[in-house]
């Protein structure tokens, strides 16, 4: 019964698309649409991550990311876990069952939060989208700008947190 | 682990559709354009805030956005939080970091996008 209730709002929410394709109602159609893109996009990219995520699992052993990532991996880390976060693809959601297997492996709080937000704003595969659509000069000033101060947050995050006891819980 | 996430992901993204529908192009506009000011920029930080959006609806989006004379400072703040901080997308984030987490990170991004907006205005 408790399973059923989480659905309930997609499903109320399917049935009104539906409805609306049943009697051409624009306005249904149009966050109908909405809703496939979104869809088709974490039903991509989301198993991807998660058999990505199974095989880091296995076959990275926690000493090395703990050497390169972890507490004492200093400036390397930080490059690492960004180049990391920038050849990926996909949603910032998909990112955090990401963050957790690195965490569990033992990466820093502070690489976490770098990853996360290079991981969201910086990706290489979408750069040539973004010049397509803001020129090339944004594009780079972007990234130029926001590596800085999402490495600020990265310490940032890390210097609120070193007291208390942070983890990234599997869900 | 999927499955878990899955009926709250599902949710997200019914919400993110309706809303993404509730705020036409013409609106952002409106509130972004030329001399719209600080109301601009708040208007970006918040709006931008809503959820998640990923890059390849943010980019054509704020490609519209800039073709209608809304600044570049500002399209930088618009398109961090779009991408980086995102209200609707709490409870999953709440799922692996813990409410009080998720929310100190998403009002930290959203500093960060106005300070990234703010050096993009010096030299655009």
């Amino acid at each position: 019964m408790k399973k059923f209730q989480k659905y309930l709002f997609p499903l109320v929410f399917l049935i009104l698309i539906g409805l609306s394709y049943l009697f051409d109602f624009v306005a249904g159609e149009k966050i109908g649409l909405n809703f496939w893109m979104f869809f088709k996009e974490m039903i991509l990219f989301l198993p991807l991550m998660f058999i990505l995520i199974g095989l880091f699992d296995v076959w990275v052993p926690r000493e090395r990311i703990e050497n390169h990532i972890g507490k004492k991996s200093g400036w390397k880390g930080t490059g690492i876990v960004m180049l990391l976060a920038t050849l990926q693809a996909g949603p910032l959601y998909g990112a955090f069952p990401f963050a957790y297997i690195l965490w569990k492996k033992g990466c820093s709080i502070r690489n976490i939060f770098i990853y996360l937000g290079t991981f969201s704003t910086i990706k290489i595969p979408m750069l040539t989208f973004e010049i397509g659509f803001l020129g090339l000069k944004f594009s780079l000033l972007r990234t130029l700008i926001t590596l800085p101060v999402f490495i600020l947050i990265g310490y940032l995050m890390e210097w609120y947190l070193k007291d208390k006891d942070f983890e990234v819980k599997q869900p | 682990m999927f499955l878990k996430l899955l009926p709250v992901l599902l949710s997200m993204l019914a919400l993110v559709s309706i809303v993404l529908f509730l705020i036409p192009d013409e609106t952002l506009v409106k509130y972004m354009g030329e001399d719209s000011g600080s109301k601009g920029w708040v208007t970006a930080a918040l709006i931008g805030s809503v959820a998640l959006i990923p890059g390849f609806i943010a980019y054509p989006l704020c490609g519209i956005l800039v073709q209608n004379g809304v600044a570049y400072s500002i399209i930088a703040v618009f398109i961090t939080t779009l991408m980086m901080t995102g209200i609707l997308t709490l409870p999953v984030e709440a799922k692996f970091f813990g409410w009080r987490i998720s929310i100190i990170r998403n009002l930290i991004s959203m500093a960060g996008a106005l300070i990234i907006g703010l050096i993009m205005g010096f030299f655009l």
